[in-house]
């Protein structure tokens, strides 16, 4: 499905410890680091001075620093607050966290854990830091479903008030994770191109 | 206190705070202080239980003994006399 108002105007890809920006590889961890120490390897990098980071589990901690890169000079962040959306997927929901989080239910369970066993928190914490308020919602498949990922956000930015969304794919399970965040808004810019299914598939490219 | 303090700094994940940054009387909650949070809290709770054995038997105590690392100090050093 075409849409014609409706455009991705940036993306992010994070896997393999090396990270993406609108298709160009713009940093590379050294491919030892375990999934922790490259996301804190990211955090320094790219952000820091945001302590709640540390508190984040994996998942969070993935797409809060995909939306950092992928934001850092966006104009969506100008936008009003109620008018940028999110649509995020992934195929664990936040198992990873849930494992954790039961195997401390046996001595004391852990709140700090607790509050991290829905995978849709990721979306808070990329809202909180970022202020958006607008509508989001958060889809479980198997596999990152590029035509849902194009129709659904084109839709909400066709007969919602939202003007831009952030939409992909954001998963983790153990040691094995993979985001693709999307920046999508109802108004084209040099780099962009018009949001289809096609469109998503190509720039995710999955290895 | 100063081991109270690294085990706040374990327990609430504070990975850029350093021990010694932490004052004896500073506010653990307020915005001018550390800054912690109500899951925050919880996780203080937790940590008295997992290190020093201890249960806060009245929550109203609560605001009262993680208003500083020294009230948490004062509380646990009381409360370890108590039991000894």
């Amino acid at each position: 499905m075409n849409s014609a108002s409706a455009y991705i105007t940036g993306s992010c890809i994070i896997r393999h410890n090396r990270i993406y920006l609108n298709g160009a590889l713009l940093w590379e961890a050294d491919q030892e680091l375990e999934l922790q120490e490259f996301l804190r390897a990211g955090y320094d990098r790219f952000s820091g001075q945001y302590p709640k980071f540390h508190k984040m589990d994996a998942l969070s901690k993935l797409g809060w620093l995909a939306a950092e890169v992928l934001l850092k000079d966006a104009g969506v962040k100008l936008l009003p607050p109620e008018k940028v959306g999110m649509v995020l997927s992934n195929r664990s929901a936040s198992l990873d966290t849930d494992l954790r989080y039961y195997s401390t239910v046996k001595d004391i369970a852990s709140p700090a854990l607790f509050v991290y066993t829905l995978a849709n928190i990721v979306m808070g914490e990329i809202c909180i830091r970022h202020g958006f308020k607008g509508e989001n919602t958060f889809f479980v498949s198997d596999t990152f479903d590029t035509e849902l990922m194009s129709t659904y956000p084109a839709q909400l930015l066709a007969v919602t008030p939202l003007q831009a969304c952030l939409c992909g794919w954001v998963e983790v399970m153990e040691q094995q994770y993979e985001v693709a965040l999307f920046l999508i808004e109802n108004k084209q810019s040099e780099m962009g191109q018009p949001l289809t299914g096609a469109a998503l598939s190509s720039l995710y490219q999955p290895e | 206190m100063a081991d109270l303090k690294a085990q706040i700094i374990e327990q609430l994940n504070l990975q850029e705070v350093a021990p010694e940054s932490i004052g004896n009387d500073q506010s653990l909650f307020s915005k001018e202080g550390l800054g912690l949070d109500s899951i925050d809290a919880l996780e203080l709770i937790v940590l008295l239980q997992q290190h020093y054995n201890l249960r806060i038997a009245n929550p109203e105590q609560g605001p009262q003994i993680f208003q500083s690392v020294r009230t948490m100090a004062t509380y646990i050093t009381a409360n370890q006399t108590v039991q000894a």
